[in-house]
């Protein structure tokens, strides 16, 4: 599985933001944060605003802060947000798909895609940033 | 779309964790009936002779003032395909009425105590695939993919070729 770079770019943004809801970041301060293109950035958070995950706030001191709820969205919803497939390209494609080989090959790689597709629907953003937390206090041990 | 709902919570913080007595299991069969719409008193009667009375297996109940809200079942168990002596969960209910008020994750963490006051350095659990509330559950209290990958197959799967 590869994420498009906007669908890594939504996910670093919305857990950036979520995981302080009263504090509001431009869409310069996380591009600098990730090192990512800022007008990439800006067009994927008019489209996390658009679903209702961010909100923009206008001002001078402007910016984005975080609109969703993050127990009730897990990391599968902003993947399809963004029209990556993680599921349903299992096929490998070409005349060998219709083979026996191709066949088996598939299957291996469905399992693959179902073990993933689970994976990322039951991690919400509530977990990943509790996860952020854990890992800063077991690395501060 | 990601549902943005807010779910209130519900009351149930002052229930008392404890061992599983036999007059609770009336209580724990409707909590499982009502989640899994399939009624099963026999299992449950089965379930508290098994888990309940022996060391190194735990049933444990959420009481609410004398009423049960959750239950929350598992062992320890040791060397199976070589891992080390760990702590297995296959069972976890809170009435539904009563859910997203943290009896779940008390139920849990009480369970890990024993496990860990009995040794156990790891938990595990095994879910269906398609289970996204348990999965989402246990992964919000910090449980992950282990080391271990579970496997099956139908026992009438006939193979090509084969002869019996």
């Amino acid at each position: 599985m590869r994420l498009q770079k906007a669908t890594q770019f939504a996910i670093l943004a919305v857990l950036a933001l979520a995981r302080d809801p009263s504090r509001q970041l431009s869409a310069a301060e996380i591009a600098e944060t990730y090192g990512i293109s800022a007008n990439h950035l800006a067009k994927v958070l008019r489209d996390l605003g658009r679903a209702g995950l961010v909100e923009a706030v206008r001002g001078a001191k402007g910016g984005y802060r975080f609109a969703g709820n993050a127990k009730r969205t897990s990391l599968y919803d902003v993947i399809r947000l963004f029209g990556d497939s993680v599921e349903g390209e299992a096929d490998i494609g070409g005349p060998a798909a219709g083979t026996d080989i191709g066949r088996a090959l598939g299957l291996v790689l469905s399992e693959i895609d179902e073990i993933a597709v689970a994976t990322l629907k039951s991690i919400s953003l509530a977990t990943m940033i509790k996860s952020l937390e854990w890992e800063s206090a077991t690395s501060s041990r | 779309m990601p549902n943005t709902k807010e779910i209130p919570g519900t009351e149930g913080e002052h229930a008392v964790i404890r061992v599983a007595r036999a007059e609770d299991m009336d209580e724990v069969a409707a909590i499982d009936a009502a989640i899994t719409a399939n009624a099963k008193p026999d299992y449950w009667q089965r379930a508290f002779r098994r888990y309940a009375t022996r060391r190194g297996r735990y049933f444990l109940v959420a009481d609410d003032h004398g009423t049960i809200r959750g239950f929350i079942l598992g062992e320890d168990r040791a060397w199976e395909f070589g891992s080390p002596p760990c702590g297995w969960i296959f069972a976890i209910g809170v009435d539904p009425r009563y859910r997203e008020g943290g009896l779940g994750s008390r139920l849990y963490e009480a369970l890990c105590l024993r496990m860990k006051e009995a040794g156990m350095e790891t938990v595990r659990t095994m879910l269906a695939r398609d289970d996204a509330l348990n999965m989402a559950f246990f992964r919000s209290l910090g449980m992950r993919g282990g080391s271990f990958i579970q496997l099956e197959m139908p026992l009438d799967l006939k193979k090509e070729g084969e002869t019996r």
